[in-house]
């Protein structure tokens, strides 16, 4: 359908050399980086083609292996929080009341605040003398505070709860967008068959609003591999490495220690992890679970 | 009972969504004796020492121009791309279009640790390293994928015979698009340019590697690099922030609908 004047591939090359240029090739080359070892700001001392040791390295050093369990207790501890709390507030988003505009645009509140500002936000809540999370905790009783960015249990968990907060919306929002969809009509006429709220929540909301759920529970797990501002941010990875999440650890070695070929190893593994996931998501896109496109 | 039931659940999700920040908003009018106080003070007495320690000896006033400049340069030349490519995918019935769109939305679901290494190693060699058009040229090729998927569907949405009597008319498809889909698709286009702003805005992770350079750093890095060792200036932290996120709040709030709009033609359509 193109013409002479203007053929197709003039639209889309400058597309093409982005892409092209720093996302695919950065992909493959993290590949071949994998397989050497070299020092990222003193390139001129070589690079030298070390085979699987970057790989061998990776799954003996008890570090990368913590990083890893780290990672996967994350997100299996993140994304279904998120995506309950956000079934809850698509819930209740979904109802019509008044000031439901006002709570739509609140609900977003979280999403918009840039990573970096929730980090330091969220590291000051949890401040182990003038925090608010200690205060509305133990009140005036000091001598109870917690330090929960300095303990290795609570650390994680603080980290979490700061993720949580910040992308329960997005889920909220792919979730609400399913629950609109549900036609009116069948909530009418189980009503005139004297169903109760829980049967209709049971065998009509929830069926009809499962594919919405997968969408942002897979698409919460790939964010959750992401994580790496409320790290940097709150922990540095620590305390004794207990927070040392997958993306924090690759940036870590292949930045801050400049062991590129290393820290190629380990983005090739996220990079793996994720490609694994988005392949899922794809496949669930297409299989038209979703149905038809849906108004918003 | 379940009238109160329900009101008591939209109380609490506003109150858990809001609470956190409001609580960092008053720290910002707080002087150091308040935020210090053990157990914590909840009123300021509404300073605005922090925002003039911020300005004047933190530099927060340069952070916001970098953020402005990268965060803007970026939306402008990511959605020219976008809206070409997007209007190729939606309009010239190419077969692999979908396998291409397929591509760019795996391309966004990368964690960028995946690309990070060699990304700087290329800027490195182009010099580009510390300079705005190095990390535009990253942040072009984070938000592109993303770009193009959502105006590839407000095109795909646009009628088309408005489109086909121009090019019976002897429009060429260059001119069609300039006359006939831009204008038409300018609502799309905006909500397009909201996302890519507020994702330019915050990103972190390549500014971090990219933007060594206190001069060139952008407001993210300079709120979480904020110096102080023993004691954080916790008051003039917490003042950056909230007019770092300003912007972003305020944005969100008027464009709220655009917003939720954008988000699931890029999330949910498929």
């Amino acid at each position: 359908m193109s013409n002479s004047q203007d053929p197709v591939w003039r639209f889309l090359l400058p597309s093409f050399v982005f892409v092209g240029v720093f996302s695919l090739y950065p992909i493959l080359e993290s590949f071949r980086l994998s397989f050497y070892r070299m020092i990222l700001t003193l390139p001129w001392l070589g690079q030298k083609f070390v085979g699987w040791e970057n790989y061998r390295d990776l799954i003996t050093d008890p570090v990368a292996l913590g990083s890893l369990s780290t990672s996967v207790i994350f997100v299996a501890v993140t994304t279904p929080f998120e995506v309950l709390l956000g079934l809850a507030m698509a819930l209740v988003l979904n109802e019509s009341f008044r000031g439901r505009g006002w709570l739509r645009a609140i609900v977003l509140i979280p999403w918009a605040v840039p990573t970096v500002v929730s980090s330091q936000m969220w590291r000051f809540i949890f401040n182990d003398r003038y925090g608010l999370f200690n205060y509305l905790l133990f009140g005036d009783a000091t001598q109870l505070y917690w330090a929960p960015l300095a303990e290795p249990g609570l650390a994680l968990m603080s980290i979490m709860a700061a993720d949580i907060w910040k992308t329960s919306a997005f889920a909220a929002l792919i979730i609400l967008a399913g629950l609109q969809g549900i036609p009116g009509e069948l909530y009418e006429a189980a009503s005139i068959d004297g169903a109760s709220a829980w049967r209709k929540f049971r065998h009509i909301t929830l069926p009809l609003v499962k594919p919405a759920l997968l969408l942002a529970l897979l698409f919460r797990t790939i964010d959750a591999l992401k994580v790496f501002d409320l790290v940097f941010v709150m922990t540095q990875g620590g305390p004794a490495d207990t927070t040392n999440l997958l993306q924090f650890y690759g940036y870590k070695k292949s930045f801050a220690e400049g062991m590129i070929g290393y820290g190629s190893a380990i983005a090739v593994v996220v990079f793996l992890l994720s490609l694994f996931l988005s392949v899922l998501y794809i496949r669930l896109l297409g299989t038209g679970l979703l149905g038809r496109e849906r108004q918003t | 009972m379940k009238r109160f039931a329900f009101a008591a659940s939209v109380a609490a999700i506003g109150t858990l969504t809001l609470l956190p920040f409001v609580w960092f908003v008053l720290t910002s009018w707080k002087n150091a004796a308040e935020i210090n106080a053990i157990p914590p003070v909840i009123l300021p007495s509404f300073h605005w020492d922090n925002y003039r320690a911020a300005i004047t000896r933190y530099g927060l006033l340069h952070y916001i121009g970098n953020s402005a400049i990268v965060a803007s340069a970026t939306t402008l030349i990511s959605l020219a791309i976008a809206s070409l490519a997007a209007f190729a995918l939606a309009r010239f019935k190419l077969r692999w279009a979908r396998s291409y769109l397929m591509l760019l939305l795996a391309l966004s679901m990368f964690p960028q640790i995946a690309i990070a290494g060699p990304v700087w190693r290329l800027l490195n060699f182009l010099d580009w390293l510390n300079s705005y058009h190095g990390i535009v040229a990253a942040y072009i090729s984070l938000t592109l994928p993303f770009a193009v998927w959502v105006l590839t569907t407000f095109f795909q949405e646009l009628p088309y015979d408005i489109e086909e009597a121009a090019l019976v008319d002897g429009c060429t498809r260059w001119q069609a698009l300039r006359l006939v889909v831009l204008p038409l698709a300018a609502p799309g286009l905006f909500t397009a340019a909201i996302l890519v702003f507020i994702h330019a805005w915050n990103e972190f992770f390549f500014a971090l590697i990219i933007l060594t350079y206190p001069a060139l750093q952008t407001l993210p890095v300079g709120i979480a690099l904020f110096p102080g060792e023993y004691t954080m200036p916790w008051g003039e932290i917490a003042a950056a922030s909230t007019i770092a996120t300003l912007p972003l709040v305020a944005l969100t709030l008027i464009f709220q609908r655009r917003i939720v709009q954008g988000l699931s033609a890029g999330a949910v359509k498929g």
